[in-house]
Protein backbone atom coordinates (compact mmCIF):
# COMPACT_ATOMS: atom_id res chain seq x y z
CA UNK A 1 0.00 0.00 0.00
CA UNK A 2 1.14 2.91 -1.14
CA UNK A 3 0.70 6.14 0.82
CA UNK A 4 1.88 9.70 0.64
CA UNK A 5 4.77 10.39 3.28
CA UNK A 6 2.46 13.36 4.52
CA UNK A 7 -0.40 11.38 4.79
CA UNK A 8 1.52 8.45 6.68
CA UNK A 9 2.84 11.20 9.22
CA UNK A 10 -0.77 12.34 10.15
CA UNK A 11 -1.99 8.82 10.33
CA UNK A 12 1.01 7.97 13.06
CA UNK A 13 0.27 10.94 14.62
CA UNK A 14 -3.51 10.19 15.28
CA UNK A 15 -2.16 6.36 16.26
CA UNK A 16 -0.43 8.42 19.02
CA UNK A 17 -2.91 10.47 20.32
CA UNK A 18 -5.32 7.44 19.98
CA UNK A 19 -2.93 5.44 22.59
CA UNK A 20 -2.51 8.60 25.14
CA UNK A 21 -6.39 9.47 25.13
CA UNK A 22 -7.10 5.20 25.80
CA UNK A 23 -4.62 5.11 28.50
CA UNK A 24 -5.98 8.70 30.31
CA UNK A 25 -9.68 7.02 30.00
CA UNK A 26 -8.73 3.50 31.22
CA UNK A 27 -6.93 5.23 34.40
CA UNK A 28 -9.84 8.27 34.43
CA UNK A 29 -12.83 5.86 34.62
CA UNK A 30 -10.64 2.77 37.06
CA UNK A 31 -9.96 5.28 39.25
CA UNK A 32 -11.87 5.45 42.80
CA UNK A 33 -12.37 9.29 42.66
CA UNK A 34 -14.47 10.12 45.75
CA UNK A 35 -11.59 7.54 47.63
CA UNK A 36 -8.50 9.61 46.19
CA UNK A 37 -10.05 13.11 47.16
CA UNK A 38 -11.31 11.96 50.62
CA UNK A 39 -7.32 10.67 51.43
CA UNK A 40 -5.51 13.04 49.57
CA UNK A 41 -7.85 16.19 48.84
CA UNK A 42 -9.50 15.97 52.12
CA UNK A 43 -12.01 19.06 51.92
CA UNK A 44 -10.90 19.90 55.80
CA UNK A 45 -7.37 20.29 55.19
CA UNK A 46 -7.82 21.88 51.62
CA UNK A 47 -10.72 24.22 52.34
CA UNK A 48 -12.87 26.18 50.17
CA UNK A 49 -11.36 29.62 49.52
CA UNK A 50 -15.10 30.92 48.06
CA UNK A 51 -16.69 29.95 51.53
CA UNK A 52 -13.54 31.79 53.39
CA UNK A 53 -12.37 28.10 54.09
CA UNK A 54 -8.93 27.99 54.58
CA UNK A 55 -8.43 24.55 55.89
CA UNK A 56 -5.50 23.54 56.95
CA UNK A 57 -3.36 25.91 55.36
CA UNK A 58 -1.98 28.57 57.78
CA UNK A 59 -0.71 26.47 59.96
CA UNK A 60 1.08 24.71 57.36
CA UNK A 61 2.22 28.02 56.38
CA UNK A 62 2.86 30.32 59.14
CA UNK A 63 4.97 27.36 61.26
CA UNK A 64 6.41 25.05 58.45
CA UNK A 65 6.83 27.01 55.68
CA UNK A 66 8.32 29.90 57.63
CA UNK A 67 10.95 27.44 59.99
CA UNK A 68 12.01 25.92 56.45
CA UNK A 69 12.80 28.92 54.95
CA UNK A 70 14.81 30.25 57.95
CA UNK A 71 16.74 27.12 58.00
CA UNK A 72 17.68 26.96 54.70
CA UNK A 73 18.74 30.70 54.54
CA UNK A 74 21.07 30.08 57.78
CA UNK A 75 22.47 27.05 55.88
CA UNK A 76 22.85 28.90 52.81
CA UNK A 77 24.60 31.40 53.99
CA UNK A 78 27.05 30.05 56.85
CA UNK A 79 27.34 27.04 54.13
CA UNK A 80 28.73 30.14 51.29
CA UNK A 81 30.81 31.85 54.05
CA UNK A 82 32.46 28.42 55.13
CA UNK A 83 32.47 27.66 51.38
CA UNK A 84 34.19 30.80 50.34
CA UNK A 85 37.04 29.90 52.87
CA UNK A 86 37.25 26.41 51.90
CA UNK A 87 37.79 27.13 48.09
CA UNK A 88 40.92 29.62 48.44
CA UNK A 89 42.09 27.32 50.79
CA UNK A 90 42.13 24.57 48.29
CA UNK A 91 43.56 27.00 45.66
CA UNK A 92 45.91 28.42 48.43
CA UNK A 93 49.76 28.22 48.08
CA UNK A 94 50.11 26.95 50.81
CA UNK A 95 50.20 22.65 50.91
CA UNK A 96 48.50 22.26 54.12
CA UNK A 97 46.01 24.58 53.77
CA UNK A 98 44.82 22.42 50.49
CA UNK A 99 44.93 19.21 51.73
CA UNK A 100 42.73 20.11 54.16
CA UNK A 101 40.29 21.65 52.24
CA UNK A 102 40.32 19.09 49.82
CA UNK A 103 39.74 15.93 52.85
CA UNK A 104 36.98 18.27 53.80
CA UNK A 105 35.57 18.20 51.05
CA UNK A 106 35.62 14.65 49.80
CA UNK A 107 34.85 13.98 53.53
CA UNK A 108 31.53 15.84 53.95
CA UNK A 109 30.39 14.66 49.82
CA UNK A 110 31.09 10.90 50.41
CA UNK A 111 28.09 10.83 52.84
CA UNK A 112 24.50 10.70 52.91
CA UNK A 113 23.14 14.35 54.83
CA UNK A 114 20.93 11.99 56.64
CA UNK A 115 23.79 10.60 58.57
CA UNK A 116 25.43 14.12 59.09
CA UNK A 117 22.46 15.77 60.76
CA UNK A 118 22.35 12.68 62.93
CA UNK A 119 25.74 13.06 64.10
CA UNK A 120 25.39 16.39 64.68
CA UNK A 121 22.12 16.64 66.52
CA UNK A 122 22.42 13.46 68.55
CA UNK A 123 26.03 12.09 68.50
CA UNK A 124 27.86 16.07 69.76
CA UNK A 125 25.32 16.40 72.50
CA UNK A 126 26.07 12.71 73.76
CA UNK A 127 29.84 13.49 73.04
CA UNK A 128 29.98 16.48 74.53
CA UNK A 129 27.80 16.18 77.71
CA UNK A 130 24.76 17.57 76.74
CA UNK A 131 26.43 20.59 74.87
CA UNK A 132 24.48 21.71 71.63
CA UNK A 133 25.07 24.73 69.30
CA UNK A 134 22.77 27.26 69.48
CA UNK A 135 19.15 26.29 68.28
CA UNK A 136 19.71 23.53 70.57
CA UNK A 137 18.88 20.06 68.77
CA UNK A 138 17.31 21.59 65.87
CA UNK A 139 20.77 24.26 65.46
CA UNK A 140 22.75 21.08 65.51
CA UNK A 141 20.85 19.44 63.27
CA UNK A 142 21.20 23.05 60.76
CA UNK A 143 24.83 22.83 61.14
CA UNK A 144 24.70 19.15 59.83
CA UNK A 145 23.09 20.51 56.77
CA UNK A 146 25.71 23.74 56.96
CA UNK A 147 28.81 21.54 56.87
CA UNK A 148 27.72 19.29 53.87
CA UNK A 149 26.49 22.52 51.85
CA UNK A 150 29.83 24.31 52.31
CA UNK A 151 31.62 21.07 50.74
CA UNK A 152 29.41 21.31 48.25
CA UNK A 153 29.39 25.30 47.33
CA UNK A 154 33.50 25.04 47.85
CA UNK A 155 33.56 23.10 44.88
CA UNK A 156 31.39 25.42 42.82
CA UNK A 157 33.27 28.98 43.95
CA UNK A 158 36.27 27.28 43.35
CA UNK A 159 35.57 26.59 40.13
CA UNK A 160 33.98 30.01 39.48
CA UNK A 161 37.60 31.28 40.70
CA UNK A 162 39.25 29.42 38.26
CA UNK A 163 37.04 30.42 35.51
CA UNK A 164 38.14 34.26 36.01
CA UNK A 165 40.55 35.13 33.74
CA UNK A 166 44.48 35.47 34.73
CA UNK A 167 45.05 38.60 32.78
CA UNK A 168 42.23 39.73 35.49
CA UNK A 169 44.85 39.08 38.79
CA UNK A 170 47.54 40.44 36.65
CA UNK A 171 46.02 43.72 35.76
CA UNK A 172 45.08 44.23 39.67
CA UNK A 173 48.51 43.04 40.95
CA UNK A 174 50.54 45.70 38.16
CA UNK A 175 48.48 48.53 39.79
CA UNK A 176 49.71 47.55 43.08
CA UNK A 177 46.85 45.75 44.95
CA UNK A 178 48.05 43.05 47.12
CA UNK A 179 47.27 39.72 46.61
CA UNK A 180 44.02 39.48 49.15
CA UNK A 181 42.53 42.61 48.06
CA UNK A 182 42.75 41.15 44.49
CA UNK A 183 41.05 38.04 45.12
CA UNK A 184 38.12 40.45 47.39
CA UNK A 185 38.04 43.39 44.66
CA UNK A 186 38.69 42.20 41.32
CA UNK A 187 38.70 37.90 41.69
CA UNK A 188 35.88 37.00 44.05
CA UNK A 189 32.96 39.54 42.45
CA UNK A 190 33.83 38.13 39.29
CA UNK A 191 33.77 34.69 40.23
CA UNK A 192 30.34 35.20 42.14
CA UNK A 193 28.78 36.45 39.20
CA UNK A 194 29.85 33.05 37.31
CA UNK A 195 28.28 30.66 40.04
CA UNK A 196 25.10 32.51 40.87
CA UNK A 197 23.36 29.81 39.19
CA UNK A 198 24.59 26.52 40.49
CA UNK A 199 24.52 28.40 43.33
CA UNK A 200 20.87 28.87 43.10
CA UNK A 201 20.67 25.00 42.53
CA UNK A 202 22.30 24.32 46.12
CA UNK A 203 19.78 27.09 47.52
CA UNK A 204 17.13 24.68 45.97
CA UNK A 205 18.67 21.55 47.28
CA UNK A 206 18.91 22.85 50.89
CA UNK A 207 15.38 23.92 50.83
CA UNK A 208 14.90 19.63 50.19
CA UNK A 209 17.08 18.66 52.59
CA UNK A 210 16.22 20.77 55.50
CA UNK A 211 12.98 18.18 55.33
CA UNK A 212 15.71 15.88 56.79
CA UNK A 213 15.61 18.02 59.71
CA UNK A 214 12.34 15.94 60.06
CA UNK A 215 14.71 13.22 62.30
CA UNK A 216 15.46 15.32 64.81
CA UNK A 217 11.70 15.82 66.55
CA UNK A 218 11.07 19.49 67.22
CA UNK A 219 9.27 21.38 69.73
CA UNK A 220 5.83 22.73 67.86
CA UNK A 221 6.64 26.03 67.02
CA UNK A 222 10.06 24.36 65.56
CA UNK A 223 8.63 22.13 62.69
CA UNK A 224 9.60 22.62 59.41
CA UNK A 225 7.07 21.46 56.59
CA UNK A 226 7.48 17.66 56.45
CA UNK A 227 7.43 17.24 60.03
CA UNK A 228 4.38 19.81 60.60
CA UNK A 229 2.61 17.57 57.43
CA UNK A 230 3.68 14.84 59.09
CA UNK A 231 2.03 15.40 62.48
CA UNK A 232 -0.93 16.55 60.60
CA UNK A 233 -1.69 13.11 59.17
CA UNK A 234 -1.77 11.99 63.52
CA UNK A 235 -3.65 15.28 64.87
CA UNK A 236 -5.46 17.60 63.18
CA UNK A 237 -8.86 18.26 60.76
CA UNK A 238 -7.10 16.23 58.25
CA UNK A 239 -6.01 13.43 61.03
CA UNK A 240 -6.10 9.65 58.97
CA UNK A 241 -5.43 10.68 55.40
CA UNK A 242 -2.33 11.96 53.29
CA UNK A 243 -3.98 14.91 53.03
CA UNK A 244 -1.31 17.17 54.62
CA UNK A 245 1.30 15.18 52.01
CA UNK A 246 0.27 16.34 49.58
CA UNK A 247 -0.23 20.15 50.60
CA UNK A 248 3.10 20.13 51.70
CA UNK A 249 4.28 18.76 48.07
CA UNK A 250 2.71 21.82 46.71
CA UNK A 251 4.27 24.65 48.98
CA UNK A 252 7.36 22.78 48.11
CA UNK A 253 7.14 23.17 44.52
CA UNK A 254 5.50 26.59 45.11
CA UNK A 255 8.97 27.73 45.95
CA UNK A 256 11.13 25.33 44.43
CA UNK A 257 9.64 25.48 40.89
CA UNK A 258 9.98 29.02 40.24
CA UNK A 259 13.95 28.97 41.71
CA UNK A 260 14.39 26.54 38.96
CA UNK A 261 12.81 28.22 36.05
CA UNK A 262 15.24 31.56 37.49
CA UNK A 263 18.03 29.28 37.31
CA UNK A 264 17.51 27.69 33.84
CA UNK A 265 16.91 31.73 32.79
CA UNK A 266 20.26 33.00 34.59
CA UNK A 267 22.10 30.41 32.34
CA UNK A 268 20.52 31.50 29.19
CA UNK A 269 21.45 34.87 29.86
CA UNK A 270 24.91 33.83 30.93
CA UNK A 271 25.49 32.17 27.68
CA UNK A 272 23.74 35.19 25.56
CA UNK A 273 26.43 37.59 27.65
CA UNK A 274 29.57 35.30 26.38
CA UNK B 1 70.83 61.71 45.99
CA UNK B 2 68.59 63.78 42.92
CA UNK B 3 71.69 63.35 41.07
CA UNK B 4 72.15 59.76 41.88
CA UNK B 5 68.82 58.58 41.12
CA UNK B 6 68.88 60.84 37.48
CA UNK B 7 71.82 58.61 36.90
CA UNK B 8 70.30 55.14 37.73
CA UNK B 9 68.65 54.11 34.93
CA UNK B 10 64.50 53.74 35.09
CA UNK B 11 65.34 49.79 34.27
CA UNK B 12 67.99 48.16 34.52
CA UNK B 13 68.68 43.80 33.51
CA UNK B 14 71.31 42.17 34.07
CA UNK B 15 72.37 38.16 32.74
CA UNK B 16 68.47 37.27 33.02
CA UNK B 17 67.45 33.63 32.52
CA UNK B 18 64.22 32.21 32.37
CA UNK B 19 62.69 29.03 31.51
CA UNK B 20 59.18 27.23 31.55
CA UNK B 21 59.96 24.01 32.40
CA UNK B 22 62.54 22.78 29.75
CA UNK B 23 61.98 25.82 27.45
CA UNK B 24 64.75 28.58 27.95
CA UNK B 25 62.90 31.74 27.19
CA UNK B 26 65.39 34.69 28.20
CA UNK B 27 69.04 32.89 27.80
CA UNK B 28 70.96 36.27 29.37
CA UNK B 29 69.91 39.21 28.85
CA UNK B 30 71.34 42.92 29.65
CA UNK B 31 69.84 45.74 28.64
CA UNK B 32 68.53 49.36 30.33
CA UNK B 33 65.99 51.82 29.96
CA UNK B 34 66.89 55.52 30.49
CA UNK B 35 64.59 57.75 32.13
CA UNK B 36 62.40 59.31 29.76
CA UNK B 37 63.64 56.96 27.38
CA UNK B 38 60.83 54.83 24.67
CA UNK B 39 62.11 51.49 24.07
CA UNK B 40 60.95 49.46 21.77
CA UNK B 41 61.27 45.00 21.69
CA UNK B 42 60.80 43.53 18.67
CA UNK B 43 61.21 39.57 17.30
CA UNK B 44 59.55 36.90 16.21
CA UNK B 45 56.52 34.89 18.40
CA UNK B 46 58.08 33.03 21.21
CA UNK B 47 61.13 34.87 21.16
CA UNK B 48 60.80 36.13 24.75
CA UNK B 49 60.44 39.64 24.61
CA UNK B 50 56.79 39.74 26.29
CA UNK B 51 58.37 37.37 29.39
CA UNK B 52 61.57 40.04 29.62
CA UNK B 53 59.30 42.91 29.92
CA UNK B 54 56.76 40.69 32.38
CA UNK B 55 60.34 40.38 34.34
CA UNK B 56 60.27 44.28 34.64
CA UNK B 57 57.35 43.97 37.41
CA UNK B 58 57.56 40.32 38.60
CA UNK B 59 54.22 38.96 36.60
CA UNK B 60 57.14 36.41 35.73
CA UNK B 61 59.61 35.28 38.38
CA UNK B 62 62.80 35.15 36.50
CA UNK B 63 65.38 32.17 37.14
CA UNK B 64 68.41 34.09 37.50
CA UNK B 65 70.06 37.57 37.05
CA UNK B 66 68.85 40.82 38.48
CA UNK B 67 66.13 43.37 37.95
CA UNK B 68 66.68 46.59 38.95
CA UNK B 69 63.52 49.26 38.50
CA UNK B 70 65.05 52.78 39.49
CA UNK B 71 67.76 50.84 41.06
CA UNK B 72 65.25 48.73 43.45
CA UNK B 73 66.27 45.27 42.99
CA UNK B 74 62.84 43.86 42.48
CA UNK B 75 63.90 40.17 42.21
CA UNK B 76 64.69 40.89 46.10
CA UNK B 77 62.32 39.11 48.35
CA UNK B 78 62.91 42.05 51.24
CA UNK B 79 61.62 44.50 48.02
CA UNK B 80 57.77 45.96 48.54
CA UNK B 81 56.20 44.49 45.26
CA UNK B 82 53.05 45.95 45.54
CA UNK B 83 54.86 49.36 45.99
CA UNK B 84 57.16 49.33 43.09
CA UNK B 85 54.37 47.46 41.04
CA UNK B 86 51.83 50.58 41.68
CA UNK B 87 54.69 53.40 40.15
CA UNK B 88 55.11 51.15 36.97
CA UNK B 89 51.99 51.32 34.81
CA UNK B 90 52.02 47.67 32.54
CA UNK B 91 49.45 47.82 29.26
CA UNK B 92 48.03 44.28 28.40
CA UNK B 93 47.45 42.78 25.13
CA UNK B 94 43.64 41.57 25.96
CA UNK B 95 43.38 45.32 27.90
CA UNK B 96 42.23 43.39 31.09
CA UNK B 97 39.77 46.04 31.87
CA UNK B 98 37.57 44.55 35.14
CA UNK B 99 34.28 43.92 33.23
CA UNK B 100 32.40 44.49 36.70
CA UNK B 101 33.13 47.95 37.01
CA UNK B 102 32.37 51.01 35.38
CA UNK B 103 35.15 52.95 33.84
CA UNK B 104 35.49 55.56 36.12
CA UNK B 105 35.89 52.76 39.21
CA UNK B 106 38.16 50.70 36.58
CA UNK B 107 40.63 53.90 37.38
CA UNK B 108 39.50 54.80 40.76
CA UNK B 109 39.61 51.22 42.55
CA UNK B 110 43.49 51.17 42.71
CA UNK B 111 43.99 54.89 43.12
CA UNK B 112 42.01 54.51 46.66
CA UNK B 113 43.10 51.13 47.39
CA UNK B 114 46.87 51.31 46.97
CA UNK B 115 46.99 55.18 47.04
CA UNK B 116 44.97 55.96 49.70
CA UNK B 117 43.52 58.53 47.86
CA UNK B 118 39.82 60.22 48.73
CA UNK B 119 37.15 59.31 46.35
CA UNK B 120 36.80 62.64 44.90
CA UNK B 121 40.78 63.10 44.27
CA UNK B 122 40.73 59.95 42.43
CA UNK B 123 37.75 60.64 40.65
CA UNK B 124 39.40 63.81 39.48
CA UNK B 125 42.65 62.19 38.62
CA UNK B 126 40.52 59.53 36.42
CA UNK B 127 38.93 62.27 34.90
CA UNK B 128 42.04 63.98 33.53
CA UNK B 129 43.25 60.99 32.18
CA UNK B 130 39.93 60.05 30.79
CA UNK B 131 40.68 63.39 28.93
CA UNK B 132 43.81 62.60 27.81
CA UNK B 133 43.17 59.59 25.56
CA UNK B 134 39.93 60.88 24.46
CA UNK B 135 37.39 59.20 26.32
CA UNK B 136 35.96 61.84 28.62
CA UNK B 137 32.10 61.43 29.46
CA UNK B 138 32.23 57.95 29.07
CA UNK B 139 33.02 57.76 33.07
CA UNK B 140 29.45 55.20 33.72
CA UNK B 141 29.92 52.77 30.80
CA UNK B 142 31.41 49.34 31.45
CA UNK B 143 33.95 48.04 29.54
CA UNK B 144 32.07 44.85 27.38
CA UNK B 145 30.29 48.00 25.92
CA UNK B 146 33.23 49.88 24.53
CA UNK B 147 35.13 48.63 21.02
CA UNK B 148 38.53 47.39 21.88
CA UNK B 149 40.51 50.54 20.73
CA UNK B 150 38.38 52.38 23.57
CA UNK B 151 39.11 49.65 25.91
CA UNK B 152 42.63 49.70 25.15
CA UNK B 153 42.67 53.75 25.52
CA UNK B 154 40.88 52.97 28.85
CA UNK B 155 43.42 50.58 30.68
CA UNK B 156 45.89 52.87 29.23
CA UNK B 157 44.38 55.62 31.58
CA UNK B 158 43.98 53.33 34.25
CA UNK B 159 47.65 52.99 34.54
CA UNK B 160 48.12 56.29 33.92
CA UNK B 161 45.86 56.98 36.84
CA UNK B 162 48.40 55.99 39.36
CA UNK B 163 50.88 58.43 38.35
CA UNK B 164 53.43 55.94 37.08
CA UNK B 165 57.20 56.66 36.90
CA UNK B 166 57.18 54.23 33.97
CA UNK B 167 55.21 52.14 31.18
CA UNK B 168 55.26 48.90 29.67
CA UNK B 169 53.14 48.03 26.86
CA UNK B 170 52.94 44.38 25.93
CA UNK B 171 51.75 44.20 22.37
CA UNK B 172 49.08 47.29 23.24
CA UNK B 173 47.26 46.82 19.28
CA UNK B 174 47.83 43.21 18.32
CA UNK B 175 44.75 42.34 19.72
CA UNK B 176 42.98 45.32 17.50
CA UNK B 177 41.04 46.00 14.33
CA UNK B 178 43.44 47.64 11.99
CA UNK B 179 41.46 50.48 11.75
CA UNK B 180 41.12 50.70 15.95
CA UNK B 181 44.97 50.81 15.92
CA UNK B 182 45.76 54.62 15.14
CA UNK B 183 43.97 56.21 18.25
CA UNK B 184 45.68 54.34 20.27
CA UNK B 185 49.02 54.57 19.21
CA UNK B 186 48.26 58.14 19.13
CA UNK B 187 47.99 58.42 23.21
CA UNK B 188 51.14 56.48 23.12
CA UNK B 189 52.67 59.09 21.32
CA UNK B 190 51.52 62.20 23.38
CA UNK B 191 53.19 60.20 26.01
CA UNK B 192 56.22 59.91 24.69
CA UNK B 193 56.13 63.00 23.62
CA UNK B 194 55.44 64.57 27.71
CA UNK B 195 58.92 62.43 28.07
CA UNK B 196 56.96 59.10 29.65
CA UNK B 197 59.94 56.17 30.57
CA UNK B 198 58.28 53.82 27.70
CA UNK B 199 59.00 49.71 27.11
CA UNK B 200 57.23 48.45 24.28
CA UNK B 201 56.75 45.13 23.11
CA UNK B 202 54.74 45.86 19.53
CA UNK B 203 55.10 44.72 16.01
CA UNK B 204 54.43 48.09 14.60
CA UNK B 205 57.49 49.42 13.15
CA UNK B 206 56.27 52.48 12.35
CA UNK B 207 55.62 53.49 15.85
CA UNK B 208 59.06 52.33 16.42
CA UNK B 209 60.90 54.22 14.12
CA UNK B 210 58.60 57.34 14.78
CA UNK B 211 58.58 57.06 18.70
CA UNK B 212 61.11 55.05 19.69
CA UNK B 213 64.73 56.18 21.24
CA UNK B 214 65.89 52.78 21.31
CA UNK B 215 65.05 49.30 19.44
CA UNK B 216 65.96 46.67 20.48
CA UNK B 217 65.40 42.94 18.32
CA UNK B 218 65.38 39.42 20.33
CA UNK B 219 65.30 36.12 18.96
CA UNK B 220 65.63 32.82 20.27
CA UNK B 221 65.50 34.53 24.08
CA UNK B 222 68.78 36.91 23.14
CA UNK B 223 68.82 39.97 22.39
CA UNK B 224 70.53 39.81 18.52
CA UNK B 225 70.81 43.74 18.02
CA UNK B 226 70.14 46.86 19.60
CA UNK B 227 70.27 50.81 19.04
CA UNK B 228 68.81 53.62 16.91
CA UNK B 229 65.46 52.31 15.42
CA UNK B 230 65.70 54.02 12.33
CA UNK B 231 69.23 52.90 11.78
CA UNK B 232 68.29 49.32 12.78
CA UNK B 233 65.02 49.55 10.35
CA UNK B 234 66.97 50.12 7.43
CA UNK B 235 70.23 49.15 7.72
CA UNK B 236 70.25 45.74 10.06
CA UNK B 237 73.72 44.75 10.73
CA UNK B 238 73.09 40.91 11.93
CA UNK B 239 71.26 38.50 9.36
CA UNK B 240 68.67 37.30 11.74
CA UNK B 241 66.76 40.87 12.17
CA UNK B 242 67.57 41.09 8.25
CA UNK B 243 65.37 37.56 7.60
CA UNK B 244 62.68 39.12 10.25
CA UNK B 245 62.45 42.09 9.00
CA UNK B 246 62.24 41.30 5.21
CA UNK B 247 59.20 39.50 6.66
CA UNK B 248 57.38 42.26 8.40
CA UNK B 249 57.99 45.28 6.78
Amino acid sequence: MALKRSTRRTLSRAVLYAVLLGVLLLVGLSADWATIRANFFAPAGIGNPFTGDWGTWPDLITVGVKNSLIYTVIAFGAGLVLGVVLALMRLSPVAAYRWIATAYIEFFRGLPVLLVVLVMAFGIPIAFNGWTPPGGTVGAGVVGLILVAAAYMAETIRAGIQAVPKGQTEAARSLGMSAGRTTVTVVLPQAFRIVIPPLTNEFVLLIKDTALLFVIGFAADQRELTTIARDFMASSETAGTATSLIQASILYLLITLPLTRLVSWLERKQQKAR
Amino acid sequence: MTTSVQATPAIQIRDLHKSFGSNQVLKGIDFHVDHGEVVCVIGPSGSGKSTLLRCVNQLEEPDSGQVLVEGVDVCDPETDLDAVRSRIGMVFQQFNLFPHMNVLRNLTVAQQKVKGRSKAEAAEVARANLEKVGLAGRENVYPAHLSGGQQQRVAIARALSMDPDMMLFDEPTSALDPELVGDVLEVMKTLAGEGMTMMVVTHEMGFAREVGDKLVFMDGGVIVEEGDPREVLSNPQHERTQAFLSKVL
